[in-house]
């Protein structure tokens, strides 16, 4: 065991001194300060994420009432086993994007359990744009398929969807990572084992055909649910055969005649039954009962609502990792890793809900000792097979003549390696900045965490607004003197409250969520529970071998 | 208490049969046990794993589930006790407890029948016999005239005599036909030669008698014991008024708002009736009491220990079966008259699987739960089933009786009350809330009883299914679906932290998805329910309930009612086990018990709250459908075929033909035998009627899909 247990003899006095302290001085201004500006935070956050729940709004909502459907969260909800809880990504996904409001991007993604077996759920809003794929739909829609390949979870897709948004086509239909992808990541996980179950719940037209067509499995619901490859107008103009849908592609037919679909379903809460039965006939290999951690867990001792206030808006306003660390892990025990050296990176170990994890949490900029203590700390997780937990709160690595002289991009190398190469569960978590290639040593999303999220205090940016508007302003200067064009102080300002109003613009949380940067905004009090959630879902029962490339040393 | 005076005639009963079957087989059981007499239960394929089987030292199967070939075939009965080895027969109620053949049977094969001489049943189970015997004793008969004079002037004299109103009864026949009331003298001529044509017209003969007519008649029986020693005593009488169907339903001891002189009065004729006919062991001597003159008169007299026994018993502090073992012993009866107590005051419910609304039609089913009230020295049940077991068509549906005691009528009744609220049946429909409203009555409180009570009271007692439910029953409807609602997330959630989660490994990491409440983004879980209300008072109707339920961080659930004005209720439920549940709704905490079973496809809950049972289903689909419109009828290629037509399922060798053209075939008869990929294959007709159009023979090659034969319509 990595960890002394806390009802073990031998760790009886000393697991004491490994309980943080509570780390906020409630009287403080900044403190009262950051608690407001965390409520006007937090309803802007739920008041986007209402929007989003509305779809497509309440006529599209009504008329899908009128079809005997459910909405595809309603759907979720009744598939997965009651009372039981669902992770849903990237609630805010198409947020601001296009012309036309897009809520959720058109398609609901999540992780939840179905006969205590986690399953990744993709289902389509049909109240959106009839469920048509916009690119982001389709982004959306393979990210959740490449969680599912990572943490080897069933694929259950509830279909209800038009197909590829046509006046888009040519976003969304041929590139790798465009509509495609979709099938290609079905016949893979297939092929690795990963189950794969379609309900068709409405229409499925066209390339969306195929979603049912690659699945092992598939349901499909009377009068509701049709699978064509084109329709009833589509097939008129092409041959002149005049046909119903439901003569075309429905469920009769599917399941008497063509066997595209091997399920009939009377109804949908029919259809969504059986596709719980589905699952529970699942058997899948490798898929052994893991080691059992000790069953017992302390919550943290402190209250988890306090994260809200922990950190600023502002981010030039330092504050301590360890504060956010004591309110996630059980019982505030946090076991410091070279606690002395390297001070600006807290690596340590904890356990979220019993399950050990190694937590890198940044307390200021990543210098040369604090990057190599952050390498050698993942390469001992990676050891060990214990979980990694990124913390970012970083403005970047340290610039300047001595930090180069120490070998920084070296350091800063070392730790991309490390990063790159750990095949133990990643995940992330912005807090407060994210900049430069402190976002890459700290697990950004181009480093493939299993998962990552962020606080609505979140900031992503290669570089501050401000640092960025005075480089450019420099550059811009210079450009000016070479034409010998004048250019004002007042000018200059101008020049650069446009550039750091564009940072702020696109360092915005709602921003990089829009775009699927990350798998969703949370409140922060939820984080224990989401980083939980998302360890259960992404800890593998067989280990995988790490191997690392070339460490510059 | 005098002891029993020890002294056997032929050494003491060792062993007894049973020869009956649940409660009161079980209840015999019990005392024999208790006295240290082995017992012999005999059973029917029905009732091989019944209560009383278990009950018994030793079980004898006599024969198939109708009571016709078992528990009333007397010679299978016999060679159980020779089987066995057993001395006394004790044959219950029912059955062959007042067949004085099957009494005589027992003592001519040496056994001792522990129940009345054969001779007593005989003189008793003639009901006109009975009345002249009793006549000749001078125990009171209902006045009348029932001799051979069929003058109308005569017989309008009589009834002058007798006193109006009189009961014109035919002596043929019955269900009523040619029987009229006649108030007054005026009205006897036109009544009497319209009973007198009716008569003729139904049973061809046109005899008339006369009897008073008791308006407001009470049933009033008093329970008599005798040894062989030529001692009869009475103790006390039971009143039996609460009937429906001629069946009791409830029954008192001692009778309500009756006087100590009448009640001697009552007793002496009773065991005048008794030494009439010579009578010893237990039995009941039934008057018919006319609540307006106060008079008694002599009805019938039961030979036999009766089922509702055990009020008596309660009143006088006595186990009439161990009375009915040593009276067959020979000893002598362990009290005189002087020493029979009567203390307080006692109650039974018969608790029937019936169906109220439908006429107290008799019901069948499983017993899915079942949990009668916890017994004390005040409160019995005497039962013959258990949880899981059948009630079926065979035999009598009753499935318990509950006797309460208190020492005063009061306190008896809230104690009924009380033990019928709690008395808990699941799985099949029951008179319970039908009995809880009679006891419920403010007649009944007063002890205002009488034969036609229900009747009577039936707009109080029963809900017309065209009514509208009253508002508080559907109020309380409501609340108590919210509760079911409430009661059900919370066990999913127990149940699914108690149970490892065998395939994503089982710790505590994997349990997080099912912590209470589960987790949402940024939004409280919410759980959608739909329940019907089956409102059993009222026939069958149903009302549906979509139940919303959202689950708070503190782990308590707030549930609305879809479509429905009223306010959510905020409630907390804590699982104490055994189905029982503490319920705190909205600051008002209670007790409440929730059975769960699966029948016919449906998950049927029943919840007990308060003084409230309901019945939901929950509903799992949006509807019930027929599999037919699964059937997809293909547009493609079944145009060009004649109607009926067979078709080869595969092409293959026609190997046999087992029919000719214009054959009479039956639905599933084979026509001819295929063989293909090295296995024969039947073809057999779709349906009845004839075969035509069959040109195959063996040894041809037929295509996939070519048509066969067709089968025509009869």
């Amino acid at each position: 065991l990595p960890f002394p247990r806390p009802d073990s003899p031998f760790s009886s006095s000393s697991s004491s001194a490994s309980v943080l302290p509570d780390g906020i001085d409630r009287s403080s201004d900044a403190f009262l300060r950051n608690s407001t500006a965390a409520r006007q935070l937090l309803s802007r956050l739920h008041s986007h994420v209402q929007k989003a729940f509305a779809g497509g709004g309440p006529e599209a909502v009504r008329r899908n009432r009128g079809r005997d459907k459910l909405l595809p969260r309603e759907r979720i909800d009744r598939m997965v086993d009651d009372g039981s809880s669902f992770l849903e990504l990237s609630q805010l996904a198409g947020y601001d994007l296009y012309d036309e409001p897009l809520p959720s991007a058109g398609i609901i993604t999540g992780i939840g359990p179905v006969h205590g077996r986690l399953c990744m759920f993709v289902a389509n809003d049909p109240t959106v744009k009839g469920g048509t794929y916009y690119p982001v739909t389709v982004k959306k829609h393979l990210r959740a398929q490449e969680i599912a390949a990572e943490c080897k979870l069933p694929c259950i897709y509830l279909v209800d969807s038009g197909g590829a948004n046509l006046p888009r086509q040519a976003d969304v239909f041929p590139d790798r990572d465009n509509f495609g992808r979709i099938f290609y990541n079905q016949a893979k996980m297939s092929s690795e084992g990963i189950p794969q179950i379609a309900l068709v719940l409405g229409s499925c037209t066209a390339g969306g055909a195929y979603i049912p067509a690659m699945a092992d499995e598939s349901v499909i619901v009377k009068g509701n649910g049709t699978i064509f490859l084109a329709g009833p107008p589509l097939v008129k103009a092409a041959t002149g055969e005049e046909v119903s849908a439901e003569d075309l592609g429905g469920a009769a037919m599917h399941c008497k005649v063509s066997g595209v679909s091997d399920h009939f379903a009377n109804d949908e809460l029919d259809g969504l039954t059986i596709g719980r039965n589905i699952v529970k006939n699942l058997h899948m290999a490798g898929k052994g009962v893991q080691p059992s951690h000790s069953s017992d867990y302390e919550e943290p001792l402190y209250d988890a609502e306090e994260l809200r206030s922990i950190a600023p808006t502002d981010q030039k306003q330092p504050f301590d990792i360890r504060s956010v660390i004591a309110r996630i892990v059980d019982g505030s025990e946090f076991d410091e890793f070279k606690k002395l050296y390297g001070t600006t990176l807290v690596t340590g170990f904890a356990r979220i809900f019993g399950q050990p994890v190694g937590i890198i949490g940044n307390n200021g900029i990543l210098f040369t000792e604090s990057a190599l203590k952050g390498s050698h700390f993942i390469q001992l997780c990676v050891q060990r097979n214990i979980p990694l937990i990124f913390l970012q709160n970083i403005t970047g690595f340290m610039v300047g003549s001595r930090s180069e002289a120490s070998g920084i991009a070296k350091a800063g190398a070392k730790m991309v390696m490390a990063v790159s190469c750990a095949k133990v569960p990643k995940i992330t978590l912005i807090v407060g900045g994210s900049f430069g290639a402190g976002n890459y040593g700290m697990c950004g999303r181009a480093y493939s965490p299993n998962f990552l999220f962020l606080w609505p205090t979140a900031k992503i940016s290669v570089m501050g607004g401000i640092q960025a508007a005075g480089v450019l302003a420099q550059i811009e200067r210079s450009n000016k003197k070479k034409q010998n064009i004048e250019w004002s102080e007042e000018e200059e300002e101008k020049f650069k409250s446009k550039v750091v109003e564009a940072y702020e613009r696109e360092g915005s949380p709602y921003y990089s969520s829009a775009r699927l940067w990350d798998d969703g905004i949370i409140d922060p009090a939820d984080t224990r529970k989401v980083l939980g959630l998302c360890l259960a879902a992404s800890v593998k029962s067989v280990t995988e071998e790490t191997k690392y490339g070339v460490f510059r040393m | 208490p005098r002891p029993f005076s020890s002294l056997p005639e032929k050494g003491s009963i060792e062993k007894i049969l049973v020869a009956n079957r649940g409660e009161i087989a079980c209840r015999i059981m019990r005392t024999a046990k208790r006295l240290g007499i082995r017992t012999v239960a005999v059973y029917s394929d029905a009732d091989r794993n019944g209560l009383h089987v278990k009950s018994a030292d030793e079980a004898v199967r006599i024969g198939e589930a109708p009571a016709r070939v078992s528990y009333l075939n007397g010679s299978a009965i016999m060679e159980a006790a020779r089987r066995t080895g057993a001395q006394a027969i004790h044959p219950g109620y029912g059955f062959l407890s007042e067949s004085a053949d099957f009494a005589h049977l027992c003592e001519a094969e040496g056994l001792r029948f522990i129940g009345p001489p054969a001779s007593a049943i005989r003189d008793m189970g003639d009901k006109s016999a009975s009345k002249r015997i009793m006549g000749a004793a001078g125990v009171p008969l209902v006045p009348g005239y029932h001799g051979d004079n069929q003058d109308t002037a005569f017989l309008k004299s009589e009834a002058e005599k007798i006193g109006y109103p009189i009961l014109i009864k035919p002596t043929h026949g019955g269900g009523g036909k040619g029987m009229r009331i006649v108030q007054n003298a005026e009205e006897f001529i036109e009544a009497f030669l319209g009973a007198k044509r009716e008569a003729a017209a139904s049973f061809g003969i046109d005899t008339i008698l006369l009897e008073k007519y008791i308006t407001q008649p009470r049933h009033v029986e008093v329970q008599v014991f005798g040894d062989k020693h030529g001692n009869v005593i009475h103790l006390n009488e039971r009143d039996c008024s609460l009937q429906r169907r001629h069946q009791k339903i409830i029954e008192e001891a001692p009778a309500p708002n009756v006087a100590n002189d009448f009640r001697s009065h009552l007793g002496k004729a009773a065991v005048a009736a008794a030494k009439a006919v010579g009578y010893y062991s237990a039995g009941t001597v039934e008057f018919i009491m006319d609540t307006i003159s106060g008079q008694f008169y002599f009805m019938e007299m039961n030979t036999r220990l009766q089922v509702e026994h055990p009020v008596t018993e309660m009143i006088v502090d006595q186990d009439l079966v161990e009375w009915q073992i040593r009276v067959a012993n020979g000893e002598h009866l362990p009290l005189t008259q002087s020493e029979v107590p009567l203390k307080g005051h006692a109650f039974e419910a018969r608790i029937y699987a019936e169906n109220v609304a439908r006429g107290f039609l008799p019901a069948t089913g499983t017993l899915h739960h079942y949990q009668p009230v916890s017994v004390s020295p005040t409160v019995r049940v005497e039962t013959g089933v258990e949880e899981g077991d059948t009630v079926s068509m065979h035999y009598d549906p009753m499935i318990a009786k509950l006797v309460v005691w208190g020492e005063n009528r009061d306190a008896a009744l809230v104690k009924l009350k009380n033990c019928l609220q709690n008395f808990q049946v699941a799985g099949l429909p029951t008179n319970i809330s039908f009995l809880q409203s009679l006891a419920d009555h403010w007649a009944f409180e007063k002890g205002l009883v009488e034969t036609h009570f229900i009747e009577h009271f039936k707009n109080d007692l029963c809900v017309d299914s065209t009514e509208k439910v009253a508002e508080e029953t559907y109020a309380s409807a409501r609340l108590g679906a919210s509760i079911v609602a409430a009661c059900i997330c919370e066990m999913d959630h127990l149940a699914s932290s108690e149970t490892p989660l065998a395939c994503i490994g089982g710790n505590t990491l994997q349990s997080l998805w099912y912590s209470h409440p589960p987790f949402r983004m940024h939004h409280s879980p919410k759980r959608k329910m739909e329940l019907e209300w089956e409102i059993e008072s009222a026939g069958s109707c149903e009302e549906l309930f979509k139940l919303v339920i959202t689950y708070q961080p503190n782990g308590s659930y707030f549930t609305e009612i879809e479509d429905c004005d009223f306010p959510g209720w905020n409630i907390k439920v804590t699982h104490l086990g055994n189905h029982k549940f503490r319920v705190d709704a909205d600051g008002f905490s209670t007790y409440v018990t929730l059975a769960l079973y699966s029948k016919e496809d449906s998950k049927h809950i029943h919840l007990w709250h308060d003084k409230h049972h309901h019945h939901y289903r929950q509903i799992m689909k949006l509807n019930q459908y027929t599999d037919d419109e699964s059937h997809h009828k293909p547009v493609l290629d079944m145009g060009n075929r004649p109607k009926g037509s067979v078709v080869a399922p595969m092409a293959g060798l026609v190997v046999k033909v087992l029919l000719e053209n214009g054959a009479l075939v039956g639905e599933g008869q084979p026509v001819l035998v295929l063989e293909a990929m090295k296995m024969e294959h039947v073809v057999k007709s779709p349906r009845a009627g004839y075969v035509e159009g069959l040109q195959v023979s063996p040894g041809q090659q037929v295509f996939d899909s070519s048509v066969l034969f067709t089968i025509k319509d009869k």
